[in-house]
């Protein structure tokens, strides 16, 4: 039972990053319909940049931290600049495609900039674990699962009250009537990038603070998000924030309860079962738009 | 001289070769890649022969992503599963090379089937989704099925045997791969020409007018999924007689990547575009490598980052296509071959 309650509690945090990210691709998707793939590498970098500023330039965490999603921010911007406006008009495949070159070009720059070693991750968590019950919980795990549930709130009221947040559905809805409205489609873009790029980098960050340890290899999550977002529904917000949760504990039990069974690598894969599941029996997930055309 | 095209009938409209001097050159070219293994040196038929191989793979993705329009990641998935069908059948069952290559494209395409079921029946991006999933799935599977795929540490495959001769070093497996890769390239140059292939290129263009024309969408979908796993099984298996031993990281998802940057540079829906693509790709870490080993001796920091630089200058070339040329490296030559063929007329 302990065991039992261990694996769902770790599954419930992890989750919350992939809502988390799941939350940037899925803002993405929603305004400009592109597949994202280079989530992972935004995840990767915003965690490198923390971590450098942090050893190196010996700046405290906070400001660090700060400065990375400044950086994020910038990042994101860029990309939709000189890589996405360009590509305006063009057929979705091209725009997924140029996620897919985008990806392999962060990918090199990092490992350019910091190689391929296991770099340990400064401690931002105390290492002290709390009592709950009959589990003892690092307060890494606690910390994580609250910020990342204030953040996932306060963008939930960010795209249902704010000026911007509103345009950013509307644009969703449909780019010509936005533009007809006076919204600028252009910035709503840039913004839906440098949210996406942000909340990776926060989930980086986290992740990272959480196994003590940052590489590339770390940018895997960025794909172990499509299948949250699928099951959430790819253009649904709340979908993602459930949708992450669900994958966590799933793939903890997977791993869990399987691993021994089949010999390792059953939390990695159970995700992927999961989502030819979903796309053959809901394949517009828990909350998507059911808008889907059969043929 | 020829001053553009007019053309009277409809077989000249079909017609493979709009003139007598492609066909004459095509022919020179493929007797000059003939003879050519008694010329080339061990390391540029090792080359060669992956040139082949990935040209083979590239116009299978090609089929579905260029013409029908579907993206796939699922690539290097099924080049692993066309590869292990061949270190089952050749090694375990001692099935000889012209049984065990077309049977592994079929295994392909049917393990191909079962994540296109699902994902095709939806209009959309699922196919890029499912065929991710497929990825890891397959590498989850020839990780652990281990006394079928021999788990991480690979498994390896007789040679190919023809008419007694073992092909084992790098000149019989080109006579191997090379009229694999010819057949081929005809079939599906062919297949394009024929209603088959056209409905996929109207699936691409405009789905709901395909179907109002009387295409069945979702089957001719799962038939262009089916053909493209075939030459991508085949690739795969050709890939297991090259290599002899294959392992689950020869299949990493980079590997998926990759191809699909093949045919984007070389152009998406086009068969000389599959080649250019492979060509370019397939030469691009040699040159790295030649380059960096001539500079090694100025700057030795270089040897450390050439992992990094083949990585980054692919995904920029990829991208630098997809902006500024998305009909890729089979448009310039098109564009090329106009300019010379009015010269000085032209405009």
């Amino acid at each position: 039972m302990e065991f039992f309650l261990q694996l769902v509690l770790n599954g419930i945090v992890v989750g919350s990053i992939y809502s988390l990210v799941g939350l940037g691709f899925v803002v993405i998707y929603k305004s400009t319909s592109v597949l994202n793939f280079a989530q992972g590498e935004f995840l990767v970098l915003g965690a490198y940049v923390c971590l450098t500023l942090t050893v190196q330039h010996q700046v405290p965490f906070f400001w660090s931290f700060l400065i990375t999603l400044v950086f994020s921010a910038l990042l994101g911007i860029l990309t939709e600049r000189l890589i996405l406006r360009p590509m305006i008009g063009e057929p979705v495949i091209s725009l997924i495609m140029v996620t897919l070159g985008l990806s392999s070009l962060l990918k090199a720059i990092i490992q350019g900039i910091w190689g391929t070693d296991l770099r340990p991750f400064p401690d931002i968590f105390p290492a002290e674990p709390v009592q709950i019950g009959p589990l003892p919980v690092s307060q890494g795990y606690l910390i994580s699962l609250v910020s990342v549930t204030i953040l996932l709130i306060i963008f939930t009221l960010f795209f249902k009250f704010t000026r911007s947040g509103v345009a950013m559905r509307a644009t969703a809805f449909s780019q010509q009537v936005s533009l007809s409205m006076g919204i600028s489609v252009k910035r709503i873009f840039a913004l839906a990038w440098s949210i996406a790029a942000v909340v990776s980098a926060i989930g980086g960050v986290l992740l990272a603070g959480i196994r003590g340890g940052l590489d590339g290899a770390m940018s895997f999550f960025g794909l172990k998000v499509i299948p949250v977002v699928i099951l959430g529904g790819l253009d649904s917000i709340a979908g993602a924030i459930v949708g992450g949760p669900i994958m966590g504990i799933l793939e903890n039990l997977a791993g869990g309860y399987l691993d021994p069974l089949v010999g390792g690598g059953a939390k990695e894969v159970a995700p992927f079962f999961i989502l030819v599941l979903i796309l053959s029996i809901k394949p517009y997930g828990l909350f998507g738009k059911v808008k889907i055309e059969r043929v | 001289m020829r001053c553009g095209d007019f053309r009277q009938s409809y077989a000249e409209d079909m017609a493979l070769f709009d003139s007598p001097l492609p066909r004459v050159l095509l022919t020179g070219l493929l007797v000059f890649l003939l003879v050519l293994p008694q010329f080339a040196t061990t390391y540029w038929l090792d080359v060669l022969n992956r040139i082949f191989i990935a040209i083979i793979g590239a116009m299978g993705l090609n089929v579905v992503t260029g013409f029908t329009g579907l993206i796939s990641l699922g690539t290097a998935a099924f080049l692993a599963v066309g590869g292990y069908a061949t270190a089952a059948m050749a090694g375990k069952a001692g099935l000889p090379f012209v049984v065990v290559i077309p049977l592994s494209g079929l295994i392909t395409a049917a393990v191909g089937l079962v994540f296109g079921i699902p994902s095709l029946r939806l209009k959309g991006l699922y196919l890029a989704v499912a065929t991710l999933a497929a990825h890891y799935m397959v590498e989850f599977t020839v990780t652990h099925w281990e006394h079928m795929t021999g788990g991480v540490n690979g498994i390896s495959i007789p040679a190919a045997q023809f008419a007694g001769i073992e092909l084992k070093d790098d000149r019989g497996i080109y006579y191997l791969v090379f009229p694999v890769m010819v057949g081929l390239l005809f079939f599906t140059k062919n297949l394009f020409r024929t209603k088959v292939g056209k409905a996929f290129v109207a699936i691409r263009d405009q789905d709901i007018s395909a179907e109002v024309m009387g295409v069945d969408v979702f089957r001719y979908k799962l038939l262009a999924f089916a053909v493209s796993s075939f030459l991508i099984g085949v690739a795969g298996s050709l890939l297991a007689y090259q290599g002899r031993i294959i392992s689950p990281e020869n299949f990493p998802i980079t590997l998926a990547i990759d191809y699909l940057g093949m045919i984007i540079i070389g152009g998406l829906g086009s068969v000389l575009g599959s080649i250019f693509g492979a060509i370019f790709i397939t030469l691009l870490p040699e040159i790295l490598r030649l380059a960096t080993d001539a500079l090694g001796n100025h700057w030795p920091g270089l040897m450390v980052i050439v992992a990094p630089i083949k990585t980054g200058v692919f995904g920029l070339v990829v991208i630098l296509f997809l902006i500024f040329e998305p009909d890729g490296m089979a448009a310039r030559w098109h564009h090329i071959k106009t300019y010379w063929k009015l010269y000085p007329f032209s405009y």
